[in-house]
């Protein structure tokens, strides 16, 4: 595949759309406030994962530098999430 | 990618102290979110009500040059590796000017606060919206004037297949200021 066609450009299109959905979709009212926001933030986690394992290209990198960045996206994402839940209750 | 790779052809992209570099930085990042989500449960009718005088179409439309930028990195360090040396220079050069639009639209931004009477002394919310923002805009500027560099480098025909280190090095740099935005932009400007 040449260099415009390849995974980091489809990586690209998936990462535009999904900021596009959270940013003036979903903000927007499109759900319940509390669903739409939970949604976003589950979003902008998915996100950060596709940027660490295509663009910073861990997802062939050795294993341990490969689990410390997924950890951080798991720990710091499940501690905002949890930190807006329980704020909303 | 289907591929599955065995420890011994598995390879960090760049320098490895970059990488713990980057690693430290994400993990300050990660100890600011945890006390924004913690100050913000305790007042959140105060931060719900502070984040409306924020345009969130900034936030948005910074989020989508951050990621073209970090595109075309990707794409500067695939061309490197494939021997197209004119197009990483290119590539780069497209990507530190996406990393200027950011600025210009962040200097916009923050120019629009002040004017309104807004700054980081206004309440907890805005401490930390500019304390936040703040940090990450350094980083952008230092990641900006960078790819500029390495852009200048790649015009000399530095970068090609046999040597890729540090422009491997600045790309992972650049995509970790993506990430960290990527987080910041609905953690202060969405979640409600």
């Amino acid at each position: 595949m040449g260099l415009w066609l390849g995974t980091p450009t489809l990586v690209w299109a998936v990462l535009m759309l999904a900021t596009c959905a959270s940013t003036w979709w979903l903000k927007s009212g499109a759900a319940t406030s509390m669903l739409a926001t939970a949604a976003i933030l589950v979003i902008a986690a998915v996100k950060v994962r596709l940027v660490i394992i295509h663009f910073m290209e861990l997802g062939d990198a050795p294993l341990k530098w490969r689990i410390f960045f997924e950890l951080w996206v798991i720990v710091f994402s499940g501690v905002i999430l949890a930190g807006f839940w329980l704020s909303a209750h | 990618m289907s591929h599955v790779l065995s420890e011994k052809t598995r390879r960090l992209p760049g320098e490895a102290g970059v990488w713990i570099f980057v690693g430290a930085d994400m993990l300050m990042f990660g100890l600011f979110f945890t006390s924004f989500v913690i100050e913000r449960s305790k007042n959140v009718e105060l931060y719900n009500l502070s984040q409306q005088a924020l345009n969130f179409n900034y936030g948005g439309i910074n989020t989508l040059i951050l990621l073209t930028s970090s595109w075309f990195v990707v794409l500067a360090v695939h061309a490197a590796k494939m021997d197209k040396v004119r197009h990483v220079a290119y590539l780069l050069a497209a990507g530190a000017l996406c990393g200027l639009a950011f600025c210009v639209l962040k200097v916009v931004e923050y120019t629009e606060k002040i004017s309104h009477g807004i700054s980081m002394l206004t309440n907890d919310f805005f401490m930390y919206y500019f304390i936040l923002t703040g940090i990450h805009f350094f980083h952008v500027i230092v990641g900006t004037v960078m790819l500029f560099i390495l852009c200048r480098k790649a015009l000399a025909g530095t970068y090609h297949s046999r040597n890729v280190l540090w422009l491997e090095s600045g790309a992972t740099y650049w995509h970790m200021v993506d990430l960290l935005w990527i987080i910041l932009f609905p953690l202060l400007y969405l979640m409600r």
